[in-house]
């Protein structure tokens, strides 16, 4: 009744050859390197990565404006962004990635809120540092109890050659040494947002590690110090992972930068071992850490339990027997409440087939969740990931698991297409087109507006979410108008 | 009433492009053309000899004012001068600063919109030094200048840029209809200078149309801020400006799309007329001392 694995690898490629006919030969010859079967046992999925995107395709990436104020320094609730440039990256960007924080709106926290420099034209012609002086000094003024501004660069400022470094540093002495942070995350640079990333952790390097060294001398360490990297709290992921690390006897020093503050930021360097959830984004300055102050860093996995429990030892594997200890009772302590889970929804959803197609880390790491619930993950692809991202996949996917990278509207569409998953996830842009092709979708960037989906509460909603979606019982009662 | 005739002089910094525009429009409007000048070098002194002045009130420091070129009028950007030239300058950002190419393209579109073209019968652009990017490309772009003049001289560096300035005007030759006018030699007394300018008029596939004496009196008149014309209307340098202006003028639809040459064939051409010497390869980047 089912395939063999043969079988399915043979389909696969028919499929990619089949999808690549749409393309004249030049595009199809280019496109064909980032589409593949997973073959088990290799070092990678097989697949180019991080090049730059075909003129005349959908993309679904971003730019590295996207990348640095949308992921990286966005979060970071008690600094203030500017959006330097014209009106409408700020507008597009406005209100942020559903990164929740804990504070007062326009008081002592601004994430929600846009500022802009809302270039006009004579601000290209005669350069925009002046103005950009006169936005500092508001801010200054209107949000006394901000912790610091952060300077994104639009496309243009790079065009026209602005100085915002000298503006930044400026600014920064007359305000007592404010921390002010210019950050060249122009657009234009790269070919997605994963360069934005980049930038963004060069500046946290160059801005604030390098310039508040010993700042904070009354820090108190302690031996369980760790800081959480690459968790944006996304609809509260944050808070849902840190519980099981303090639950463990950790203490959490800073989160990167989901519901984090400078001062978080700042204290870091004094961290005993740095926790890296979203790699892909925060690599660069955990690789800084280690090689500037020793500290060491490693990768988990909080979704679904398998995973989480996994990753739990090995965050306790850095620490003493006491940690384990803990560690072995949290385990022990969620275990019945996981299995509750799994007991109610893995009836309905055994044996279900999901499409991916997400940003740094879900490609791979929501798939033992999937597992979880006895789901089978059967294509997945990174918007902007690198060969790493494709290397840390091979420990993830099955012999056979369609690959796509930086993939096109068009391939994805047709891909589900001919896959027939029950469930797709992926983003905003694309959620719309499958429910109308009557496919389940649940977005996988912003968690449809729900979360959090790390940890062992997140599980739970992650299990009622997939749920809802694909046994709702609107897609019974949709037909096609042409097949009454 | 003759259709708008639209010209521009480019040619490198310092050879004289403005003085030499101004003297030939001058001589132009002494003929009893309608002349509106539109300067686009953010240091605007375009006008300078005409008005008498600098242009105080820019284009773009008026509008950065105002906030925005939309809150500007015609009537404050426009000074009428020496024999009623219209006068306008582009002006720009302090040097280092912003983006002067975006600055010429605003205000050209600005003087397009609000009819500063209607009843004249010239439109000349001046343009600083070289073609560095789109924005200084913007009078030789469609339906702007169809004639481009290259105010050149014997120097090496002057002549690389009237190369320069060509294969800007070829880009744009087959898009917008703009054609190579011809080149103007302003005399620096440096070695075989007509022979040189001729030649390279000719590989351009253009031709030299005036060669500009060098005569002091041309800075007498520019100390008092005049042109020639005007500060001494009988000498014999404005009569070479009116020389020149007449054959501007006889050169409606005449112009050319030019062939750039290479490097190469530049210093081949300095090489031929004996200014510049076959250099062994094995001394290119060698100090004085060390050859």
């Amino acid at each position: 009744m089912s395939m063999t694995i043969d079988e399915k690898k043979a389909q696969n490629a028919a499929l990619i050859e089949e999808v690549l006919k749409a393309y004249p030969e030049k595009t199809a010859k280019k496109r064909a390197k980032h589409l593949n079967v997973h073959e088990e046992g290799k070092p990678d999925c097989g697949v180019k990565s991080n090049i730059k995107s075909l003129p005349g395709v959908m993309t679904i990436r971003g730019c590295a404006y996207a990348g640095s104020k949308g992921v990286v320094w966005g979060p970071i609730k008690d600094m203030i962004h500017i959006s330097h440039g014209p009106v409408g990256c700020g507008q597009y960007s406005w209100a942020a990635r559903r990164n929740y924080y804990i504070g007062v709106t326009g008081v002592d926290t601004f994430v929600t809120m846009q500022f802009t420099s809302d270039f006009q034209e004579k601000d290209i012609v005669f350069g925009g540092d002046k103005k950009l002086e006169v936005i500092m000094d508001e801010i200054q003024q209107l949000f006394p109890l901000n912790k610091g501004i952060s300077v994104q660069s639009e496309c243009p400022i790079g065009l026209i050659g602005d100085d915002i470094e000298a503006v930044s540093k400026k600014k920064s002495k007359e305000y007592n040494g404010h921390t002010i942070v210019p950050v060249r995350c122009e657009g234009f640079r790269g070919v997605s947002q994963s360069l934005g990333h980049h930038i963004a952790n060069d500046a946290i390097r160059d801005w604030v590690f390098d310039k508040t060294e010993d700042k904070r001398p009354d820090f108190v360490s302690t031996p369980y110090d760790v800081a959480i990297i690459g968790d944006y709290n996304i609809g509260g992921d944050a808070w849902s992972s840190r519980i099981l690390l303090e639950e463990m006897g950790l203490r959490v020093i800073a989160q990167w930068s989901g519901d984090g503050t400078i001062a978080e930021l700042e204290n870091t360097p004094k961290a005993k071992l740095n926790v890296l959830h979203c790699y892909r984004s925060m690599n660069y300055i955990s690789r800084h850490m280690e090689e500037k102050y020793g500290i060491p860093w490693v990768e988990y996995n909080f979704f679904g339990p398998s995973k989480i429990e996994e990753s739990l030892r090995e965050i306790a594997s850095h620490f003493d027997d006491k940690i384990k200890e803990n560690t072995e009772k949290v385990i022990a302590k969620y275990k019945p409440l996981m299995q509750a889970v799994i007991d109610k929804y893995r009836p309905r959803l055994e044996g279900k087939k999901v499409m991916l197609f997400v940003g740094g880390l879900r490609p791979r790491h929501v798939i033992g969740a999937y597992e979880d619930l006895g789901m089978e993950v059967v294509g997945t692809g990174y918007e902007f990931g690198h060969n790493d991202d494709y290397q840390r996949t091979t420990h993830y996917v099955k012999d056979g698991t369609l690959i796509y990278d930086d993939v096109t509207g068009y391939e994805f569409e047709k891909f589900v297409e001919k896959v027939k998953p029950d469930l797709v996830g992926s983003g905003i842009k694309e959620k719309y087109v499958f429910q109308k092709m009557g496919v389940p979708f649940r977005q996988m960037h912003s968690w449809d507006y729900s979360g959090p989906y790390h940890g062992y509460d997140g599980f739970a909603i992650f299990a009622r979410d997939m749920d809802m979606a694909i046994s709702s019982p609107i897609w019974g009662l949709t037909k096609a108008p042409w097949k009454k | 009433m003759a259709s708008l005739r639209q010209i521009a002089f480019y040619g490198k910094g310092g050879i004289g492009k403005s003085t030499t525009s101004q003297n030939t429009l001058a001589a132009l409007a002494e003929m009893g053309q309608k002349i509106l000048i539109v300067g686009c070098d953010p240091k605007a002194d375009s006008t300078r000899l005409i008005l008498h002045a600098k242009a105080q009130d820019t284009i773009l420091s008026l509008a950065a004012e105002a906030g925005s070129v939309e809150d500007l009028e015609l009537e404050d950007v426009m000074k009428i001068g020496y024999r009623d030239i219209r006068c306008v300058e582009s002006g720009g950002p302090e040097p280092g600063v912003g983006c002067a190419g975006r600055g010429v393209i605003t205000s050209i579109n600005f003087l397009e919109e609000n009819g500063a073209y209607d009843g004249v019968d010239y439109v000349s652009y001046d343009v600083l030094g070289d073609v560095v990017c789109g924005g200084f490309a913007m009078p030789i772009r469609e339906n702007k200048a169809q004639e481009i003049y290259i105010v050149m001289s014997g120097e090496m560096m002057a002549m690389y840029a009237a190369n320069n300035i060509s294969k800007g005007i070829l880009k744009y030759a087959n898009s917008g209809g703009v054609r190579l006018g011809g080149l103007v030699c302003n005399e620096r007394q440096t070695d075989k200078e007509l022979e040189l300018a001729e030649s390279l008029a000719k590989m351009l596939g253009s031709r030299l149309i005036h060669f500009v004496p060098r005569d002091n009196i041309v800075q007498h008149a520019e100390l008092r801020r005049m042109t020639v014309l005007e500060y001494a209307p009988d000498s014999k340098q404005a009569n070479e400006y009116r020389d020149l202006a007449q054959k501007v003028h006889a050169n409606a639809g005449n112009g050319t799309i030019p062939t750039p040459i290479t490097m190469d064939q530049l210093e081949d051409l300095l090489m031929e007329h004996g200014i510049m010497k076959q250099v062994d390869e094995s001394e290119v980047g060698k100090a004085a001392a060390a050859a």
